[in-house]
């Protein structure tokens, strides 16, 4: 957990895999956490399976939003002005019945069951997505966070904003160290 | 994924949750499945028995905190048989303590007297300075019994300037560094240490991005 007292912001950086079957009670649990606390609004940023798109989804921006519908009510204006896309609902029977829609978040882990206890909690939560690919999502990161600061303004939005972005340290050899010379 | 060798493998997912086990956790769950549930993680409960009055034994729980100056745990087989080598002998050190545990990879041995290819966790009180405690535990502590492991054996020694020393191993090809591990003269030793831990320490600390796992580093 990571904590900007001048912003107000905490963030709570989820680095390991679930033990098996207590993604739910973690999700209650910190849950239970923001509305004991008193926390404003959640940001959720999250991640989706590129290849799961569905035609409409290949073409234009891979970045996708959701807004619980107690947040929809204070920020669902500025969305519009950012010109932000709303993640499209599927259906729920493909091929059967395309009337009945869902909210799909493949690969998401738990952000689908957050968002949705938080739409009946009424939490102020904003989901921000990317549609990526396995591999090396350091790129992916950066759109993210970009993303995110659209709207957050965390550091000025100028030009390369991508050089004031710091990288951590644990991104170093995320690909394995250097190679022998003798390989050579 | 594809791997070296080109087979294609299903890579863990790294959003935490599979999706294939969020679909089998929304089905409802049948009371058998609960009994089943319930009896699996009561097997995987850790028990922690202490002998500290010599002579007696001791359910933890029913115990007064004991006093700790000093807590050495050598976690792995290697840590441990280190201790066995140089640092215990029957002498000076007596056994006042075993971890009882079970997990998909190991059952701790039933016995104190213990073979060094042998799974298990046993604690040894310093006789001449009984606030020194030591712990071999060569057993593997799967990762939903780590915190109970430390909720267990912490909760029963008072911790006012107590200072911890964990001992492991991890291997050297495990190690990210710029250069090529196959040159690097090994075995070397790195450290971590909290920022209460005012004293010198007698190597260089571990650098990014190398982490620590298991019951070390929890």
């Amino acid at each position: 957990v990571y904590s900007l007292p001048s912003k107000k912001l905490v963030v709570l950086q989820i680095r390991s895999p679930f033990i098996k079957n207590k993604y739910r009670p973690f999700c209650q649990t910190l849950l239970s956490w923001v509305k004991n606390s008193k926390c404003a609004r959640v940001v959720l940023l999250s991640s989706s399976h590129a290849y799961q798109r569905d035609d409409e989804q290949l073409l234009g921006t891979p970045l996708r939003y959701l807004l619980t519908p107690d947040l929809e009510k204070a920020v669902g204006g500025l969305m519009q002005e950012l010109n932000w896309k709303e993640m499209e609902k599927v259906a729920a029977y493909p091929g059967i019945n395309d009337t009945e829609k869902v909210l799909h978040i493949p690969g998401g882990g738990i952000t689908k069951l957050l968002f949705t206890e938080s739409c009946s909690e009424g939490i102020q939560m904003a989901v921000l997505l990317k549609f990526c690919s396995e591999g090396d999502n350091i790129p992916d990161a950066f759109a993210l966070v970009n993303y995110l600061n659209e709207w957050l303004q965390l550091i000025k939005s100028d030009v390369n904003i991508s050089t004031q972005w710091k990288m951590p340290s644990s991104w170093r050899l995320l690909f394995g160290n250097g190679l022998p010379p003798a390989l050579f | 994924m594809a791997t070296f060798f080109g087979e294609v493998v299903v890579a863990p997912s790294r959003a935490g949750v599979d999706d294939e086990e969020s679909a089998e956790e929304a089905r409802e769950e049948t009371p058998e499945d609960r009994e089943i549930r319930r009896e699996l993680e009561k097997k995987r409960e850790i028990d922690v028995l202490w002998a500290l009055k010599s002579g007696a034994s001791a359910e933890s729980s029913a115990d007064e905190p004991f006093v700790c100056s000093r807590f050495i745990v050598a976690i792995g087989h290697n840590a441990a048989a280190f201790l066995s080598s140089f640092i215990l002998d029957s002498v000076c050190w007596e056994v006042v303590g075993v971890v009882k545990l079970w997990n998909e990879w190991c059952r701790t041995s039933n016995t104190t007297n213990v073979l060094p290819t042998d799974s298990f966790c046993l604690f040894y009180r310093l006789i001449s300075d009984p606030t020194v405690l030591l712990c071999q535990c060569s057993c593997y502590v799967a990762e939903d019994q780590q915190f109970q492991w430390l909720e267990k054996v912490f909760g029963c020694m008072r911790k006012e300037s107590l200072q911890v020393t964990i001992l492991s191993t991890c291997p050297v090809a495990d190690y990210k560094t710029q250069e090529s591990t196959l040159t690097l003269p090994s075995p070397f030793l790195k450290a971590l240490k909290t920022k209460e831990f005012k004293e010198q320490v007698c190597c260089p600390l571990l650098e990014q991005p190398n982490i620590v796992r298991d019951l070390p580093a929890a």
